[in-house]
C-alpha cells in the first residue's frame, strides 16, 4: 500500500510503502515517540552523544541536535573513543569531526593509546583475547568515566533495533540473562551516581530504516567495516537473524517487543546486584577489580616479560 | 536480455550483470546472493524498492545497511 502519489523509497515491515517525505516524518516521529514512551530525557539535560562516525550515531546526533534547537534546556555535546584500529577508526572519526564542525557541536575524543598506553591493534598482538570483548570493556569504561568528568547527565548511543535484537539472542544463547537485564532503551538496572545513564533513541528503528534515513539526509558515508568484526559472535547472530527476517518479516520486531514485556521482571530479579568501586581505579564495577583494570594488569604482565 | 552496472559498497567493487528482460531489483539481489534485508538500492541517487523494474544500462548502487563495527 503506497502512502501517496510520490514514488516510494522504502517498504516497511508491515508492508506499507512510504515516499521520501512521509518516511522522514515516520522515522522522526518514531524516534521522538520512543524518547517519550520510555522517558529517555528529563526536562533539563546535558547529553553526550556517543559518536563513532557511522550512520547510527550521526543520525542520533542530527535528531537530538534538532531537538536541542527547539528546547534550549537540552544541551548537546559529542564524545568519541579512538580505539586505535588502523584503517577503520581513523576514517570514521574524520567523518565524525567533519559533521560536528558542520553543526558546531563540540567533539571530545579519548584514545586507548593515551588512556591505557596501547592501541587496540597493539593490545591484540599481546593478548590472546576476542577483539570485541576487550574493545567493548575499554570503550564502555572510558565512555562512562569521561562522560562523568564532562558532567554529561546522560549518554545517547546509536544502538538500533537490530543491535538490541542481536544482544538479546546472544545473551539467550550464552545463558547470560543477567546481561539481558541491563538491556532496554535505558541501559542498566539500578542507578548509581558513578554510572552515567545510557539511552538508545533508535531502539525501535531497524538498521534498514536508519540507513534509509541517513541516505536521504546526507548522513551516509562510504562503507567502512571494522577489521575485527568477522571474528565476532555478534556477526554470526546478525546473519542468522537477517536470514530469519527475510523469510519471516517482523521476526526482529517480535523478539524485541516480547523482550520488552519481560524486561521489567528481569530488572526486578537483578535489582539487588550490588555496584562496588574497583579497588584499583575506583570506577563502578560488579567485582572487586573492574574488567578494564583486570586487562590493564594482564597487558602490563605480558609487556614486562 | 538487459545489462546492468552495479556498485556494491561493502565489497567496493563494480560489476556488470546480465538479466532477463522485465527483471526486478529482487531478481538482481537474488542473482548476487544478497539478502534484501541487509541492503538498500539506489538508481540515480534515488532509492528504489525490490519490486522496481530494471532497465537496460541502469547504473545501481547496492549499499549495506549493516554497521561497520
Amino acid at each position: 500500500m503506497d502512502c501517496c502519489n510520490q514514488k516510494p523509497i522504502i517498504e516497511l515491515t508491515a508492508g506499507e510503502k512510504l515516499c521520501k517525505s512521509h518516511f522522514n516524518d515516520y522515522f522522526e516521529t518514531k524516534v521522538f515517540k520512543t524518547i517519550r514512551q520510555f522517558e529517555l530525557l528529563d526536562k533539563e539535560e546535558h547529553l553526550g552523544i556517543a559518536l563513532s562516525g557511522g550512520k547510527d550515531s550521526l543520525t542520533v546526533l542530527n535528531l537530538l541536535n534538532n531537538l536541542s534547537k527547539q528546547n534550549p534546556k537540552i544541551k548537546i555535546s559529542a564524545i568519541a573513543i579512538d580505539e586505535g584500529i588502523h584503517d577503520y577508526r581513523d576514517k570514521t572519526l574524520k567523518t565524525a569531526k567533519e559533521f560536528c564542525d558542520q553543526i558546531s557541536i563540540k567533539l571530545n575524543i579519548y584514545s586507548y593509546k593515551k588512556e591505557f598506553g596501547l592501541t587496540l591493534d597493539e593490545m591484540l598482538k599481546i593478548l590472546n583475547v576476542k577483539p570485541c570483548t576487550i574493545c567493548g570493556i575499554f570503550r564502555r569504561y572510558l565512555l562512562n568515566k569521561k562522560s562523568r568528568e564532562l558532567k554529561f547527565t546522560k549518554i545517547a548511543t546509536g544502538h538500533n533495533l537490530d543491535d538490541e535484537c542481536q544482544s538479546i539472542m546472544m545473551n539467550q544463547m550464552k545463558n547470560n540473562i543477567g546481561a539481558s537485564a541491563r538491556l532496554g532503551p535505558k541501559v542498566g538496572i539500578v542507578k548509581d551516581e558513578k554510572f552515567i545513564q545510557r539511552i538508545k533513541p533508535l531502539y525501535l528503528c531497524t538498521e534498514k530504516e536508519v540507513t534509509t534515513y541517513a541516505f536521504i539526509n546526507g548522513l551516509l558515508d562510504n562503507f567502512t567495516e571494522c577489521p575485527n568484526v568477522s571474528r565476532s559472535y555478534r556477526a554470526q547472530i546478525r546473519d542468522m537473524l537477517n536470514q530469519m527476517e527475510n523469510k519471516f518479516p517482523g521476526t526482529k520486531y517480535s523478539i524485541v517487543n516480547s523482550f520488552l514485556q519481560t524486561l521489567p521482571m528481569l530488572k526486578e530479579k537483578f535489582k539487588h546486584e550490588s555496584i562496588k568501586a574497583c579497588v584499583k581505579c575506583k570506577e563502578p564495577s560488579s567485582k572487586d577489580v573492574c574488567n578494564a583494570c583486570h586487562y590493564v594488569e594482564k597487558l602490563k604482565i605480558v609487556c614486562e616479560k | 536480455m538487459i545489462n546492468i552496472s552495479v556498485f556494491i559498497d561493502k565489497e567496493n567493487k563494480n560489476d556488470k550483470i546480465e538479466l532477463n528482460e522485465n527483471s526486478l531489483v529482487k531478481d538482481l539481489l537474488n542473482q548476487l546472493n544478497i539478502n534484501p534485508v541487509t541492503v538498500i538500492v539506489s538508481r540515480n541517487n534515488e532509492l528504489i524498492l525490490e519490486d522496481e523494474k530494471l532497465n537496460n544500462n541502469d547504473e545501481l548502487k547496492i549499499l549495506s545497511v549493516i554497521s561497520g563495527g
